[in-house]
């Protein structure tokens, strides 16, 4: 471990590489060399062109596969423990929601998994629907909900559990405009009020990325490689008045030049 | 054009009475109508076909077929008014009609269909899940349970019932054997496909849980499999019947619809009407039993989006039983 800092390391990664070998025998490099150390309580989104690695560096994370080469620890030991103790909650790009459960059910779902009580059960998920404000919801079927209500229970079922790492997938790609909009501004709210989440957040959006994170990881493709990081010194909380500042228009140029450097 | 004032309460304007229609043919009415006009239609086919070819020795040439038109006279296809006419007289002299005695042979049938069935579905399902399991499994008998439907089923009947009688010591026992082998084979096709045909986040989700084999069988690759089952349970009911009735066939057993049948064909000649009958109440066996597992498939399947058209039949028509019956839950 690293000495002692005013934050603690959540995640280390150290030269880590990824091959994908397609059926007819191919190699893709998806990742090479990644470097980047995650700290407790950071709010991190990755962004970059399509193909350059976002989804397989989370996907390493989540252990979901396995890295080529390199190093990968989580609360200072491997992804697959990590994994089996349950450490992070995943939410995927579609909600992933299973059809024949009840948005409640929906969201006991990894604490049935977990065996919690059903007790526990019950109240934890009724609390998160609370946090995600569907409580009026609890008894319908997912083809009853909106995208953007299907896509808040998704975020209700990966906290349930109170995982301190949440890996989101492009989880409001699917969304227009105002619904994504409404549900930043309810994931920052989640994230201030449960103190000490790292959220690790995939988007090929610019102003969710900035307005969002404290810091962004910009990628670049073929193969997928961290060209810049840069740092979100907005003010928290933050509201209408931060889509309004200087500051926010700046720090989105910024992470603009560098993404077009990376295009071409 | 009617000008009624909004402020009356429910004026019977013309445009509401359109609309209150439109919505009675979209619902359980509409499915009755359509329901109606079909048999109609069919009823109309039937004697207008026996209209034109009656009695006739009429013959003409189709470029390689030749049609005779002789095959529309009473004997070959009798008055549909004779058929219920036989339905409703008795067949022997003094005893009870028809009908009664058909539907008698019919509970007995539909009895052993339905020991059969749940037979053959409790195999499919196992096999499944066996296969899905196991893929070396799957590999190594996956061959023989295609092979097992390749064999003609009236062949194989008479050896189950012999096997059965040396077995056992009863015939019956044999019998839903031959409808369970008859069974099996679409539940484990359909329940394979539903438990393999899993999207791959939903898995990824299970796995993000640390979730074991049986929690992922349980919780996601089994009810994701459940309307691939009705479906194959749709398919497999009606069949049950038939495939019962063939296996009563060498029994010799006069108490089911399949000694009715035997029997009604030799006196085809002198009462052609009588087999008919026959095979409208076997229909109405197979009918009841499809309708049956529907009505199931619609209780259990409540979490799904009417999908399809006859999804929505099904479902505004039992809604409706549920309206008219004295057992209502909620
Ligand atoms: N399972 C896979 N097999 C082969 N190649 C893959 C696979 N998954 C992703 N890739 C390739 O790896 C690269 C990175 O993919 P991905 O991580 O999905 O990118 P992003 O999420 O940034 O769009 C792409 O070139 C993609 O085609
Ligand atoms: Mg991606």
């Amino acid at each position: 471990m690293t000495a002692v800092q005013d934050t603690k390391t959540i995640i280390s990664i150290k030269d880590l590489n990824k091959e994908y070998v397609s059926s007819d025998g191919k190699v893709v490099r998806a990742l090479q060399n990644i470097n980047l150390d995650i700290h407790e309580g950071e709010f991190i989104s990755l962004i970059g062109p399509s193909g350059c690695g976002k989804s397989t560096l989370l996907r390493l994370i989540a252990d979901l596969i396995q890295p080529t080469n390199g190093q990968l620890t989580i609360n200072g030991h491997s992804a697959n423990e990590a994994r089996k103790n349950r450490e992070y909650g995943f939410v995927f790009q579609s909600a992933t929601l299973y059809d024949w459960r009840t948005v409640l059910k929906n969201v006991q779902l990894p604490l049935e998994v977990m065996r919690y009580s059903r007790k526990e059960r019950d109240q934890r998920a009724r609390d998160m629907l609370k946090l995600v404000d569907l409580t009026d919801f609890a008894e319908h079927f997912p083809w009853q909900l909106s995208g953007g209500m299907q896509q808040r229970v998704s975020i209700a079922r990966a906290l349930a559990f109170e995982p301190n790492l949440l890996l989101m997938d492009e989880p409001f790609g699917a969304l227009d405009e105002m619904t994504r909009e409404r549900l930043n501004n309810e994931l920052l709210e989640i994230w201030g009020k449960i103190s000490s989440m790292t959220v690790i957040f995939v988007t090929h959006n610019i102003s969710e990325a900035v307005y969002l994170s404290s810091r962004v990881v910009v990628m670049s493709p073929r193969p997928g490689q961290i060209s810049q990081i840069v740092d979100i010194d907005l003010p928290h909380p933050r509201g209408p008045e931060t889509l309004d500042s200087d500051r926010y228009f700046h720090l989105i140029s910024e992470v603009r030049h560098l993404l077009r450097e990376v295009h071409d | 054009m009617s000008t009624v004032s909004d402020s009356q309460p429910n004026p019977p304007t013309p445009s509401k009475i359109r609309y209150n229609l439109q919505e009675f043919l979209d619902g359980t009415g509409g499915t009755v109508l359509y329901f109606i006009a079909i048999l109609l239609c069919l009823i109309g086919a039937w004697e207008g076909a026996k209209f034109i070819g009656q009695e006739t020795d009429y013959q003409f040439e189709l470029g390689p077929i030749k049609i005779n038109l002789s095959m529309t006279r009473d004997l070959n296809m009798p008055h549909l008014k004779d058929i219920a006419e036989a339905l409703s007289k008795p067949s022997q002299r003094q005893g009870p009609p028809l009908i009664e005695i058909l539907v008698k042979k019919a509970t007995y049938t539909l009895r052993l269909a339905i020991i059969g069935f749940a037979i053959g579905t409790t195999i499919g399902l196992a096999l499944a899940i066996l296969f899905a399991h196991s893929r070396l499994l799957e590999r190594g008998l996956m061959p023989y349970v295609v092979a097992s439907q390749t064999v003609p089923i009236l062949a194989l009947a008479p050896m189950v019932i012999i096997w059965s009688e040396k077995l056992f010591g009863s015939r019956e026992i044999g019998m839903p054997m031959i409808t369970a082998y008859l069974a099996f084979f679409p539940v484990t096709i359909y329940t394979l496909r539903g438990l393999s045909d899993v999207p791959p986040t939903a898995l990824e989700l299970m796995k993000s849980y640390a979730a074991t084999r049986r929690e992922i069988l349980w919780k996601l690759r089994f009810p994701n499999a459940v309307p691939y089952i009705f479906t194959a349970l749709k398919i497999t009911a009606p069949a049950s019947v038939v495939g019962t009735i063939i296996a009563e066939l060498p029994t010799g057993i006069q108490d089911g619809l399949g000694g009715a049948i035997i029997n009604f064909a030799q006196y085809y000649i002198s009462g052609p009407a009588r087999l008919w009958a026959t095979n409208f109440v076997t229909a109405m066996a197979g009918i009841l039993f499809f309708v049956t597992v529907a009505f199931t498939e619609w209780l259990v399947i409540r979490w799904k989006r009417p999908s399809n058209r006859l999804d929505r039949w099904i479902d505004t028509f039992f809604k409706y039983l549920r309206h008219i019956s004295p057992i209502s839950n909620d």
